[in-house]
């Protein structure tokens, strides 16, 4: 358990000194956040409510997406999140897989501390940039901050999950920038993080419930806004448990084949 | 000695030179590029593709509404077509100044000063790419589909008006671009803001103006965005403008582009003259 902490910790504090790319980052997430906002809200001010959103929660939506880029990873779907698809290309993923643990948790554990460090950083950052402008939505009682702070976690834990499989595919491809490419854009569209899952017609609403990406971004969002009930909390944090168990069984599965085609190619 | 393009010593003589320069070198990479043909085949219909759903995300907005700040997914697609064609002609001809951050970071710039070529020439012609037509094929592809949809009685006036924002709009970006990678000479975090600036500002011009709150309409003129696509299509779609900009600056945008140019050289060259000034 320890150990897990540690890797955790250390990786907080590793992407804690690139204080700069923080930094810089904070630059586009504001900005976006307000051209996207602006945006929502003109559709929200012509239609009225659309699928529950109201003016306010469109602009927190846009604001709120914008601070999960870097937990959620949405533009590097297997890519710069998780070292591990450079790694295999390099041939150093040798190294990690004669350490004593387990491999998929390694990277886990590694992922929450990066995580953990781009929320905390950029991610509260650029959401409080909105309020400069604009009154956003926030939990108004302990019981919702606790629910979105769960949901958060749990979205991490399903993005990582994603991520994992898109980076293992490496070890067949060699070069992960196709997969990358393609997961992230998959991603960034069906998680509601161009526009909320709500918006899009009946039909592809359907295509992206069948995928665990809303469960990324537009269901811990809905929760953070306040959207759901204490059953409705129950059901997101039962679809983002499902899909993340899902994915880890996936990623086990196809770790150990890559593992056995390891070994077979006496690398 | 032959009196070629090399030798001119005429007023226009640095302007050919490095129009000929520009020419050969970025033959030279887009020949390497064409060996590849396959890489760049599956490239340019991997970037459509993945472009091509930045336009659906406008487009999925346009089923909960017929017209966002009086403007039609038709209109709208003119708009995000013109601009995008702009900016990406802009990013296929100076794109590669994004590197510049990394050589510098790297040490490599320096190189570029030693040679007989201007510095800017070099780094823009160094990581030309040819598959980058993506970002103009697809925004191209967005903007027939906004001409088959309008029902615009198209005339001389407006077609010309569409070429020449097309054309103003690229130089714009372009300058834009310049400007922005200068920035990264001084600081790290440059490069972020850079970003940010140019790609968030090819995102602006994707809606029409008016849309956005006061401080980021005053930013579209300042830097000067708004120059690009929205001005001059309110004369070519016929649209009253909320905003009530005088008219002629509708018709601006080439003379932005000719400022935008200038401003851009003189930074650039202001900012290689401190880099190299301060020896680093």
């Amino acid at each position: 358990m320890r150990v897990w902490w540690e890797l955790a910790r250390r990786t907080f504090r590793r992407y804690s000194t690139y204080r700069a790319a923080t930094l810089g980052g904070l630059i586009p997430n504001v900005m976006f956040g307000y051209l996207r906002a602006y945006v929502l809200l003109a559709v929200v001010v012509q239609a009225g409510a659309v699928g529950g959103f109201d003016g306010r929660d469109v602009v927190t939506y846009s604001f709120a997406t914008q601070a999960l880029i870097v937990p959620i990873a949405i533009f590097s779907a297997g890519g710069s999140s998780i070292d591990l698809a450079e790694r295999i290309r390099t041939g150093d993923v040798v190294v990690d897989l004669y350490r004593p643990i387990d491999f998929q948790a390694y990277w886990l554990a590694q992922d929450l501390g990066r995580a953990a460090q781009g929320f905390v950083t950029r991610g509260l950052a650029s959401f409080v940039s909105g309020f400069l402008v604009f009154s956003l939505v926030v939990p108004t009682s302990v019981s919702g901050a606790a629910a979105a702070a769960v949901v958060l976690v749990l979205a991490v834990l399903v993005s990582f999950g994603f991520r994992y499989l898109v980076a293992l595919g490496s070890f067949w491809l060699l070069d992960d920038r196709g997969l990358t490419l393609i997961g992230g854009v998959l991603a960034m569209f069906l998680s509601g993080f161009l526009v909320p899952v709500t918006f899009f017609p009946d039909w592809l609403q359907t295509v992206a419930a069948a995928s665990p990406f809303p469960a990324m971004v537009q269901l811990p969002v809905e929760v953070f806004l306040g959207h759901h009930g204490p059953a409705g909390v129950a059901r997101v944090v039962a679809t983002q448990l499902g899909w993340f168990a899902l994915l880890v069984v996936a990623g086990r599965r196809l770790g150990a084949s890559a593992m056995r085609k390891v070994v077979v190619q006496g690398g | 000695m032959a009196d070629t393009v090399l030798d001119d010593r005429s007023a226009v003589g640095p302007i050919r030179r490095n129009a000929h320069l520009f020419r050969h070198l970025a033959g030279a990479r887009i020949r390497s590029d064409l060996q590849y043909r396959a890489s760049l085949a599956l490239f340019t219909v991997g970037t459509l593709v993945i472009t091509g759903l930045d336009f659906v995300a406008i487009a999925v907005l346009f089923v909960q509404v017929p017209a966002l700040a009086g403007w039609s997914l038709a209109e709208v697609a003119f708009l995000y077509g013109t601009a995008g064609v702009s900016f990406g002609l802009a990013d296929m001809a100076v794109g590669s100044i994004e590197k510049v951050s990394e050589r510098i970071r790297r040490g490599t710039f320096d190189i570029l000063l030693l040679r007989p070529a201007g510095t800017l020439l070099q780094v823009v012609t160094d990581e030309f790419a040819l598959r980058r037509i993506g970002k103009v094929l697809q925004p191209a592809a967005v903007l027939v589909y906004a001409v088959l949809r309008l029902d615009l009685g198209w005339s001389v006036r407006t077609v010309t008006l569409t070429v020449v924002m097309v054309v103003a709009g690229a130089f714009i970006a372009g300058a834009l671009w310049v400007v922005t990678a200068s920035a990264t000479f001084w600081t790290v975090e440059g490069r972020e803001a850079a970003n940010a600036v140019t790609y968030g500002g090819s995102a602006l011009t994707q809606y029409p103006l008016p849309l956005y709150g006061e401080v980021v309409r005053s930013l579209a003129f300042v830097i000067p965005i708004a120059f690009v696509s929205y001005l001059p299509s309110l004369e070519v779609l016929g649209k009253v403008d909320p905003l009530g900009v005088p008219v002629a600056l509708r018709y601006a945008s080439p003379l932005i582009a000719v400022a935008s140019v200038a401003v851009a050289t003189m930074t650039w060259r202001f900012a290689v003259r401190h880099y190299r000034s301060t020896g680093s």
